[in-house]
């Protein structure tokens, strides 16, 4: 069970509150400050992405955001509810791609991008039913040296 | 914090300060100054963000679009950043080869090339 659990309707005036939460509760939890940076950034990343599809497709159902307090990590859950037809389970587009189609301004790829390179375990799945970024930061004092 | 914006005049640039947090809810006010800067006919532009305490993907993409609205124009868009936190967005997503990025306006607004 989330320590603490968010649902908000998918504006984005409301990703600033799921940051500042988030944050909250990682420095609870015993994520190192240096990293609550990283922490405020991907979970507003992953919150500003779930809005846009929602937005974008139109659902009304808010975004969920599951903040878990694990033995020696602290996990961060952010799902959406749009339906994804093109299942890319895992792979990150990077920001290339973004800059390159003159029409977009590539924001999607981009936080998907900003995401996988602020942290280092991040799963990204999605399917018929929707979108899921989960990610984990170590709350250990002295997290190993990679 | 919201998002503040003030714009002046350095000889041929126009310098853009640009303070608080931007995100996916204040982005848009940020593209409309852009934009609306560049319909007025400023196409060498210095966005000054020192005072920025946070950027995310959304404020990345604004930049993206006033930097291909000032080529258009063979315009520039210089960024002025010394802060560690908001230069290593920049470096994750591969766009300190894109923008110039300066350590002052000062040298943003004399930069050339």
């Amino acid at each position: 069970m989330p320590t603490v659990e968010l649902r908000f309707s998918a504006l984005p005036e409301h990703v600033r509150t799921a940051r500042l939460v988030a944050a909250a509760v990682a420095r609870r939890a015993g994520v190192d400050e240096a990293v609550l940076d990283e922490v405020r950034l991907a979970v507003g990343e992953a919150c500003s992405r779930a809005v846009g599809l929602h937005q974008s497709h139109g659902i009304e159902a808010p975004v969920r955001v599951a903040l878990t307090e694990e033995e020696k990590q602290f996990s961060i859950e952010v799902g959406d509810e749009a339906p994804h037809t093109a299942v890319n389970s895992g792979s990150v587009p990077g920001i290339v791609a973004a800059l390159d189609d003159p029409e977009a301004e590539g924001e999607d790829e981009m936080g998907l991008a900003v995401i996988s390179g602020l942290v280092d375990d991040v799963e990204v799945s999605s399917s018929q039913e929707g979108g899921l970024i989960r990610m984990s930061w170590p709350t250990a004092p002295e997290p190993l040296a990679t | 914090m919201d998002l503040s914006l003030s714009t002046r005049t350095v000889g041929d640039r126009t310098v853009v300060e640009v303070g608080g947090e931007i995100d996916v809810y204040t982005a848009p006010k940020l593209r409309e100054q852009l934009v609306e800067l560049v319909n007025d006919g400023s196409f060498h532009l210095v966005v000054d963000m020192e005072g920025v305490d946070f950027l995310d993907s959304t404020g990345l993409g604004v930049l993206v679009g006033g930097l291909k609205r000032v080529r258009a124009h063979e315009g520039s868009l210089r960024l002025v950043c010394n802060q560690e936190r908001i230069l290593k967005i920049f470096r994750i997503t591969g766009l300190t080869k894109v923008f110039p990025i300066h350590a002052s306006v000062d040298e943003a607004v004399a930069a050339t090339d």
